[in-house]
């Protein structure tokens, strides 16, 4: 067997490197050229709606593809022709895939059959893998007898116990309950910093892979979109669509001015806000003169009360179109004097602070290092 | 229970189905030739007389060996087609499907004189090797039907965790599908055993001078005086369907049971 004992590469180095991989079904293209380097130790993320190829591009890397074009490398060997189980990764199945045939150590110990270890051994790292993920005592159990959460653990420890350089994910949380998904989603982050193995999870739940990941690749119809660590995800999506995908953003036209030589900085003028002046950073090509979009977060935009004053004098007026009261916060619909559509800004709820009313005029603060403009 | 319109149908309608089937075990331990009311006394002659019977025994072991080979080589085909038909797409697969499930619907008559005229158009001897041939025509479809059941029950995401943990192909089916899917294969076995057991048509036609048992029973109704005998005969046959099929049902669920799934309605 080629698989060895955990990650030999530093934490940090690529362990797998996508070099234009392609996948064709017939004439649908799945995979349009997938580049990306994912390194050792990281937990890394797939995220995208159902359709756009993420379970396809794991399932090329655990071999269960065959990819019509490209180089997928794994610690840096081509992966071509390798089959599932002669690539040092493993994988825990949508559906847990738990055999239920067998007891819950014969599922975990499975992997160890074909290795030189000593039954007494065997059955030592079984324990140890059912301890890990807390299991212990679920040994002797049928594996048909087990809950959703606990077949989850199963999955990960019969995946884990083969100390696999990569381990592979596919949408592990989505058979679970709300409340379940956040317990499994903090312990799974727990379980990785302990054994220091490469995650690669594929989700559609945009929170779920904020929440995990080291980085993140969206990736729509078959290309990824953006390859960033979560907060440069959230804070600065570099597209109109990716911003829709992760979180909620408000989107108001504006004007890019034209400005003098040098100045490091982008002049706007955004609709129902004002001018504004945004690093030239955010667009390292250059922002064409002319109409342009902005986007800009709900918790960005600040209801100010009497009395308050923005900083720097940025403030902006409109009407409360709508109030919607979750107790801990309130989103409020604001038609900005000027602007084509309300904005929705969110506001958390503290002693003192009335909630507006519906049709009430409001006065809104604003920041420019928060807005981002698609360019 | 209340006497709807309903409940008297189904009762009338339960009746009509089992009460001739009903008459086979009276009339058997009946003591007396003639097969009419009012009975004569209980007797267990005629299954004594089915034991010194040699034709009989002649008739009973080759149904025996169709019977056996046809469920083994209906559940062996049906094993590949099934498999073939939920685990891999490749053109025309519908209608190919269709053609092998076919001989359900065809009449055994037209199979039993196309298969008939094959055989003396090639000058081959009809016999219980045709006879096996036959049944596995019509075998086959049904063991499909049993194991694609099985087959489709089976989350492919089993075999493919197998491999993913280091297991070859074939260690994969030897390991997690077979086990599976025998359940399966046992209800597929004895099913094509109880059909092939009892079909008649086909072995009619084919059956030359070896019969089988049904030919051998339908044979024996021109002699009057051997009318309890064969009621003898038949009770038997009616009790080991029975046991079969009620042992087929069981695996099939004990099948499902072990794949932790819910009944969608069986086979029978």
């Amino acid at each position: 067997m080629s698989q060895t004992n955990g990650p030999t590469l530093a934490k940090g180095q690529p362990i797998i490197t996508l070099e234009g991989v392609q996948k064709y079904y017939g004439d649908y293209h799945a995979l349009r050229g997938i580049s990306a380097e994912i390194r050792a130790g990281e937990f890394f993320s797939l995220l995208g709606p159902s359709g756009c190829g993420k379970t396809t591009l794991l399932r090329a890397i655990a071999g269960f593809e065959d990819i019509s074009g490209g180089v997928i490398r794994l610690d840096g060997r081509d992966m071509e022709g390798v089959p599932p189980n002669r690539r040092p990764t493993n994988m825990v199945f949508q559906s847990y895939a738990i055999f239920p045939h067998m007891s819950v150590a014969e599922n975990v110990g499975f992997g160890l059959r074909r290795s030189s270890m000593s039954s007494d051994e065997k059955r030592r790292a079984v324990a140890e893998a059912l301890e890990m993920v807390g299991l212990g005592k679920f040994g002797a159990r049928a594996a048909h007898a087990l809950s959703g959460g606990q077949r989850q653990r199963v999955a990960l420890a019969r995946a884990l116990i083969l100390k696999p350089k990569v381990l592979l994910l596919d949408e592990p949380l989505s058979a679970l309950d709300k409340k379940m998904r956040e317990v499994m989603q903090v312990e799974l982050i727990k379980l990785q910093r302990e054994v220091g193995i490469t995650f690669i999870l594929v989700t559609h739940d945009q929170e779920e892979a904020l929440v995990m990941s080291d980085r993140i690749a969206v990736m729509f119809e078959g290309e990824i979109a953006q390859l960033d660590d979560p907060e440069t995800l959230y804070r600065r999506p570099n597209s109109r669509r990716v911003a829709e995908f992760i979180g909620m953003m408000n989107f108001l036209p504006a004007r890019v001015l034209p400005t003098g030589p040098g100045g490091g900085r982008i002049a706007l003028e955004v609709a129902g806000l004002g001018p504004a002046e945004i690093e030239a950073a955010q667009c390292p090509n250059g922002a064409n003169v002319g109409e342009a979009e902005i986007g800009v977060r709900p918790e960005s935009l600040t209801v100010l009360y009497e009395g308050q004053g923005a900083e720097g004098g940025r403030e902006a007026e409109g009407t409360v179109k709508e109030v919607v009261y979750y107790g801990d916060m309130t989103y409020y619909d604001i038609l900005l004097d000027g602007a084509p559509a309300p904005v929705r800004v969110s506001m958390r709820n503290m002693p003192g602070r009335r909630v507006l009313d519906y049709g009430a005029r409001a006065r809104l603060a604003w920041d420019p290092r928060a807005m981002v403009l698609f360019c | 229970m209340k006497l709807t319109p309903l409940t008297v149908f189904a009762g009338l309608y339960l009746l009509v189905l089992y009460a001739p089937i009903a008459l086979l075990p009276l009339f058997a331990f009946n003591d007396g030739t003639v097969i009419a009311f009012p009975l004569q006394g209980f007797t267990l002659q005629w299954f004594a007389a089915l034991l010194d019977t040699p034709a009989l025994h002649e008739a009973t072991l080759n149904s025996l060996i169709i019977a056996v080979s046809t469920s083994v080589f209906a559940t062996i085909l049906g094993l590949f087609a099934a498999r073939a038909a939920t685990r891999y797409n490749f053109p025309a697969k519908g209608g190919i499907v269709g053609f092998i499930m076919l001989p359900l619907v065809l009449p055994e008559v037209i199979v039993a004189i196309s298969l008939l005229i094959v055989l003396m158009q090639l000058g081959l001897d009809s016999g219980t090797w045709s006879i096996i041939a036959g049944h596995t025509l019509i075998c086959t479809p049904f063991a499909i039907a049993i194991l694609q059941g099985s087959f489709s029950n089976m989350d492919r995401s089993l075999e493919e965790a197998a491999v993913d943990l280091g297991e070859t192909p074939w260690s994969t089916f030897r390991l997690i599908t077979l086990p599976l899917v025998t359940p399966g294969i046992i209800a597929s076995l004895l099913i094509c055993f109880t059909i092939s057991l009892d079909e008649f048509i086909i072995a009619f036609f084919l059956s030359g001078n070896e019969p089988t048992l049904p030919v051998y029973l339908w044979g024996q109704l021109r002699f009057p005086a051997r009318l309890p005998v064969v009621m003898a005969l038949g009770t038997i046959l009616v009790i080991l369907s029975v046991l079969l099929l009620v042992l087929a049902e069981t695996f099939r669920r004990r099948g499902l049971k072990r794949a932790g799934l819910k009944d969608t309605g069986g086979f029978l």
